[in-house]
């Protein structure tokens, strides 16, 4: 039915974090490795989960699919084509060997993220690895569940450094049965912030935006009527989808010489960034810039409108990577950190510092 | 509790709350001695009705100083005791902060104080075209503090997400008085996702004090088709049959007999009262859309084995149909003394097994079941029967709901979709989680709670409390389902 490796190795798993925790080391969970440049860099015994594969339950009709963290994204998309399904989140890869719990623990998720929500929207249950080499499950295989606290979203995005995530159930959706770019001119950043946001006043089949060199493009997908008529409706030019280059940061945009840096924004902000060269995406809340910038300048712009900046991929090693926390509550996340790793033996400082 | 502490007290909160703000008159205080699952009433020390953030800041420095536990209320419609005062303790209620302070036509966003109701939102937006997805039955009542707190769900939520999905801020105040803040308004945060362990932390976690809730435009067209069935395991296939054809319907709900009779005493919708199940498919969307998909369901209903599908031809009937659905607690309400809701989840594919075992276990307890499912999720709530008055009813009645919980995780569900866990469901939660499981549930409260304060002996069961409860449920060193799969 699929090509997907089944490979149980949550027992030598479990062995190794217990004599590493044993004598007090410190280990950087790999799962593909294509992530790797995402957050601070560290110099841990690299632990490979990559073997860890396999689906353990797929029934199309439930809409959920549980599998073991390092099966490869690119088969468990294929097997969920095969099913005409996928994520809704539309996740990057940035490689050919990335794997689920690298896209778990990374948190990333691409073009179709403001329009249809974010990996934590889909994760339903999680099986991990914890510091003090026992394993846990949290949350479940079915769509509503709110027993106990919501601990399988927490994992999303934490970078690997509350455990090792051996198992994830996440929702899937249906493949839309069609898809059309449209093309508009906008000379400026602000001119296509105002636009999207004030289409979003309107049930509209959008799954994708972007804005860059003066050209907005705008994704249409769900069912042949529904995406003819809104196409007739908008107005615009048909044009060539680029949405595989935006999600994997490989439009001309994205120079590889140059520093890149994330801008979150409320989708709506103007007057901020507006003459400066940008990528824009998410109908606003993500700018991509990719040039030499002053990094702290950028973040007290963005905290005083309530976003934040993370210098995403080759900015100087002393750049802090993510925006960094008012005091009190990076104290409250190192305290979430040591409820789960309290030897701080996961990809230590990852995120911050004790994080 | 002595007469001589409450006065003590309440006369400390009136040095900067408004005299009548602070309850304790033993009268007034009978009003907030249960919430929505009325089996259990608990008198608090006090009533606090706070007006603004800095009061509740205020609340929280003098509960912390006489180690005060704190409940959080907002409407009080919890079904599973989440809401229940706690003897030694005060009630904080949220009701008297409910203003919407800002409504963001283009970012599409409104915030909210916690005390305000969830239909008041749509009610207030509905001019812009817009309004707040999440719709529980008891939308007219509950408060959106109350919502986050429980992550409630409603009937549109397998197109449109639970609570959770529809939160872009949230403003909570610590149970040390200290405010802080989860803005995800950009879609993004750096650090850990907090968001989803404080949506459905049933106020353990924080106090709720504002709300930044996302708005989406009402769908153009809105359909209905209700499909009738003379069994619900073929009413259960075509719900398959139609997320297999990969349409997701903004709601798709089921009955069974005995709930479809109470419906139709009640709201009189004309529901075919010798069905077996009912199905009712909402799509929405553009008018091009609904119309072809809603041909296609109904095709999909009839080679499902449905004796016969209705389309609600107008705006009334669609409203008709869903009338029966939405007041189906109610109408159970009228043909028994009282009826206790069960909010078990599921595979949708154990639906038969579960439904059979339920009838099993209703036969045998011989208490009355009716059931309504949110069939798209899985959500089931079983309506037990019964009467209070009649001596140990209620203690049957409990049990009976005890084993159909532990049926849904022995099918690899989950004791709770959407009510919570509360008072009601701690002894479930020992079968549902392992010891471990439970200890890191611990360790995260007492990150954001070390005094404990916060909803003390709510969701998360103690390790006393789960032997005691084993103690009971296990025979002969086994548990009532051995092969139980947790996850
Ligand atoms: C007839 C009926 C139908 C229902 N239908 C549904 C349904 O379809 N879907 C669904 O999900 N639920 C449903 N419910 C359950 C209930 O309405 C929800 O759980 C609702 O979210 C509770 O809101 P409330 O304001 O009444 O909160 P309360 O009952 O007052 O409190 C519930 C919990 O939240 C905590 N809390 C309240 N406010 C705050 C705050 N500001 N900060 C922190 N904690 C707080 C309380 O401590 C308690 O633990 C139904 C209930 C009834 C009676």
């Amino acid at each position: 039915m699929n090509s997907i490796d089944e490979v149980d190795i949550e027992a030598e798993l479990t062995s190794q974090i217990i004599s590493v925790a044993a004598t007090g080391g410190e280990i950087e969970i790999i799962g593909g490795g294509s992530k790797r440049f995402y957050g601070q860099s560290l110099e841990a015994l690299p632990v490979d989960v990559s073997g860890h594969s396999g689906i353990i339950d797929y029934d199309p009709a439930e809409l959920v699919i549980t599998l073991r963290a390092g099966c490869k994204l690119s088969e468990v998309e294929a097997l969920l084509a095969e099913h005409r399904q996928m994520f809704g989140f539309e996740p990057p890869c940035y490689g050919r060997d990335a794997t689920i719990g690298g896209m778990v623990a990374s948190g990333l998720a691409g073009p179709r993220r403001a329009f249809a929500g974010g990996i934590r929207d889909f994760v339903l249950g999680v099986k991990i690895l914890d510091g003090h080499g026992e394993i846990n499950q949290f949350g479940g295989r079915v769509i509503k569940n709110v027993a106990g606290f919501d601990v399988s979203r927490l994992m999303v995005g934490s970078l690997g450094t509350l455990g090792v995530i051996l198992e994830v159930s996440i929702r899937v959706i249906p493949s839309y049965e069609t898809e059309l770019t449209l093309a508009f001119e906008h000379d400026s950043a602000d001119k296509h912030i105002r636009w999207i946001n004030e289409l979003g006043s309107e049930p509209w089949p959008i799954s994708a935006s972007l804005w860059v060199a003066g050209r907005s493009l705008l994704r249409l997908s769900g069912s042949v009527q529904g995406v003819q008529y809104a196409a007739q409706q908008l107005g615009g030019e048909t044009a060539e989808p680029c949405w595989d280059e935006l999600k994997e940061q490989a439009l001309d945009f994205f120079d590889d010489a140059q520093p890149l840096t994330r801008i979150s924004l409320p989708p709506a902000t103007t007057d901020q960034l507006d003459d400066i060269p940008q990528l824009i995406e998410w109908g606003g809340a993500q700018r991509w810039l990719c040039a030499e910038v002053d990094i702290p300048a950028l973040r007290s712009m963005a905290e005083g409108v309530g976003g934040s900046v993370c210098a995403f991929r080759r900015h100087a090693a002393d750049v802090a990577v993510f925006h960094p926390l008012p005091p009190a509550m990076l104290k409250l996340q190192r305290s979430i950190k040591s409820s789960f790793d309290p030897a701080g033996i996961f990809n230590p400082g990852r995120i911050y510092p004790g994080l | 509790m002595s007469q001589t502490r409450r006065e003590k007290l309440a006369a400390k909160f009136r040095e900067f709350l408004a005299p009548e703000n602070v309850v304790d008159q033993p009268t007034s205080l009978n009003t907030y001695e249960s919430d929505g699952l009325s089996a259990y009433r608990q008198q608090p020390l006090l009533v606090l009705l706070p007006e603004n953030i800095e009061q509740v800041q205020q609340v929280m420095r003098v509960c912390q100083e006489q180690r005060l536990p704190v409940v959080s209320r907002g409407a009080g419609t919890s079904l599973s005791g989440g809401a229940l005062p706690h003897a030694e303790g005060v009630v904080l209620s949220l009701a008297k902060m409910n203003r919407i302070l800002e409504v963001d036509q283009l970012s599409r966003l409104a915030v909210v104080e916690p005390g305000v109701r969830n239909l008041a939102i749509s009610e207030a937006v509905k001019s812009l075209g817009l309004y707040y997805a999440p719709d529980p039955s008891s939308q007219i009542a509950c408060t959106i503090g109350g919502n986050v707190a429980e992550n409630a769900g409603g009937v549109h939520c397998l197109k449109y997400g639970l609570t959770l999905h529809n939160i872009l801020a949230l403003k909570l105040v610590s149970s040390e008085g200290e405010i802080f803040e989860i803005d995800q308004r950009s879609l993004q945060s750096d650090g850990y996702d907090l968001l989803p362990l404080l949506v459905g932390s049933e106020g353990m976690l924080g106090i709720v004090v504002e709300v930044t809730v996302k708005l989406l435009p009402i769908p153009r067209c809105a359909r209905v088709v209700m499909g009738v069935f003379d069994s619900v395991e073929k009413a259960g296939d075509s719900v398959a049959a139609i997320i297999a054809e990969g349409i997701i319907p903004a709601g798709i709900e089921m009955m069974d007999n005995p709930a479809i009779r109470a419906a139709e005493d009640f709201v009189h919708a004309d529901y075919p009262v010798e069905a077996e199940a009912i199905l009712i498919c909402e799509l929405d969307g553009t008018e091009e859309e609904v119309l072809s998909q809603i041909e296609l369901v109904e095709k999909l209903l009839k080679n499902g084995g449905a004796t016969e599908t209705r389309l609600a031809r107008d705006e009334a009937e669609r409203l008709l149909f869903w009338s029966g659905r939405k007041a189906a607690f109610p109408a159970v309400g009228r043909i028994s003394p009282d009826y206790y809701c069960i909010d078990g989840t599921i595979p949708r594919k154990a639906l038969s097994a579960v439904l059979s075992g339920v009838r099993a276990l209703s036969e045998e307890y011989g208490l009355s079941v009716a059931n309504v499912f949110h069939a798209g999720d899985g959500n089931l709530h079983p309506l037990i029967l019964y009467d209070a008055n009649n001596e140990g009813e209620l203690e049957k009645t409990e049990e009976l709901g005890s084993k159909i919980l532990q049926l849904c995780i022995h099918h690899g569900g989950t004791i709770t979709g959407e009510h919570g866990v509360g008072v009601e469901k701690l002894g479930e939660m020992c079968v549902q989680f392992s010891e471990t499981e439970r200890e890191q549930f611990h360790a995260i409260r007492e990150c954001f709670d070390p005094s404990k304060l916060l909803n003390p002996g709510k969701a998360i069961p103690t390790l006393a409390r789960c032997a005691e409860f084993n103690a009971m449920h296990v025979h002969e060193g086994k548990l009532p389902f051995p092969e139980l799969d947790r996850f």
